[in-house]
């Protein structure tokens, strides 16, 4: 299975994006510049965290409008897993791909620390390797992951089932819903602001956020032996 | 030459996580006929007058780009500017 990740300038979880699925999973894996028009070759696409051009204007509003994200839209459109991470949520959100936004953390702090993240939906291609209220250990590292979204959108991903990730044990940035991740109706697209790749092997302390990139890799591998 | 001054602001019904740190802070510091405090951005677009509608141009741009409309309101005014 062929991953592409995506760089825009700023991007800095770019590495631990490539290292988790190419050296961990034994996958392989590319770099993709944000100038790229063309994501065909790729079966799944990756979005890092890191604050893509500065987070000038707002976090993810000018990585939005590269030229890359073009061929993002038209890979998720296509039924491909699209996986944004922190700033790559950021970026889902302003391509429309993911409904809501970000506001600045409630408490106006930059947060890095490892917080408790439960599993509200394993049915999905990304958490198909995790139990339902499963309570994982993941890192979140942001100063804008306070999820808004309206109240009649908020009651159409919980009926639709949209929320796959909330905070479990206090909600440290003010998020709608305690919301740490959300995938599109079609299933495809997930955003999480929780950055499973720095939870991906037990060196670095928890490896809670591996079976994100094990359940990709699954249902690729299951959806395409059906079709052989 | 034309000026255009673009105001963003998050929209009433959204919580301003800026605007509510600074509420306290002035209520602390005595301040507490202030009822609310909403902090939004302010943008100066200096833009070559050529005739074309502008009100179409700085609304695309506004929509495009400055503002997201899932969170926030914009208003704008167009100004003559001297040339230099």
């Amino acid at each position: 299975m062929k991953f592409a990740v995506i760089q825009f300038p700023g991007s800095s979880c770019d590495l631990d994006l490539y290292h988790a699925v190419k050296d961990v999973l034994g996958e392989e894996a590319e770099y993709v510049h944000h100038h790229e028009t063309d994501l065909s070759a790729y079966d799944a696409i990756l979005l890092p965290g890191g604050a893509s051009y500065g987070d000038a204007v707002r976090a993810g509003a000018l990585a939005r409008t590269t030229p890359v994200m073009d061929a993002v839209i038209r890979a998720a459109e296509a039924g491909k897993p699209v996986l944004g991470v922190g700033n790559g949520f950021q970026v889902l959100t302003e391509a429309g791909l993911l409904p809501g936004a970000f506001l600045k953390n409630r408490d106006q702090k930059f947060i890095c620390r490892t917080v408790k993240v439960q599993v509200v939906n394993n049915r999905t291609m990304f958490t198909s390797e995790y139990t339902e209220g499963e309570e994982l250990d993941i890192p979140v590292a942001h100063g804008e992951g306070n999820f808004y979204c309206d109240e009649e959108t908020y009651g159409q991903l919980k009926e639709n089932n949209q929320i796959v990730f909330v905070y479990a044990d206090g909600n440290p940035n003010g998020s709608v819903g305690d919301i740490a991740g959300l995938v599109s109706e079609k299933g495809n697209v997930l955003g999480m602001m929780p950055h499973p790749e720095r939870a991906a092997e037990s060196i670095l302390g928890s490896e809670d956020g591996l079976n994100v990139f094990k359940s990709i890799v699954k249902e690729w591998r299951e959806s395409h032996a059906n079709q052989a | 030459m034309k000026k255009a001054n673009v105001y963003v602001t998050l929209r009433e019904s959204v919580i301003d996580p800026q605007g509510t740190a600074a509420i306290n802070v002035l209520h602390a510091k005595g301040h507490d006929n202030v009822k609310d405090v909403r902090i939004g951005k302010y943008i100066e677009l200096t833009i070559e007058d050529t005739g074309q509608d502008l009100d179409t141009a700085v609304r695309e741009m506004c929509e495009k780009l400055f503002v997201n409309t899932n969170v926030e309101d914009y208003r704008y005014e167009v100004l003559e500017v001297e040339e230099a």
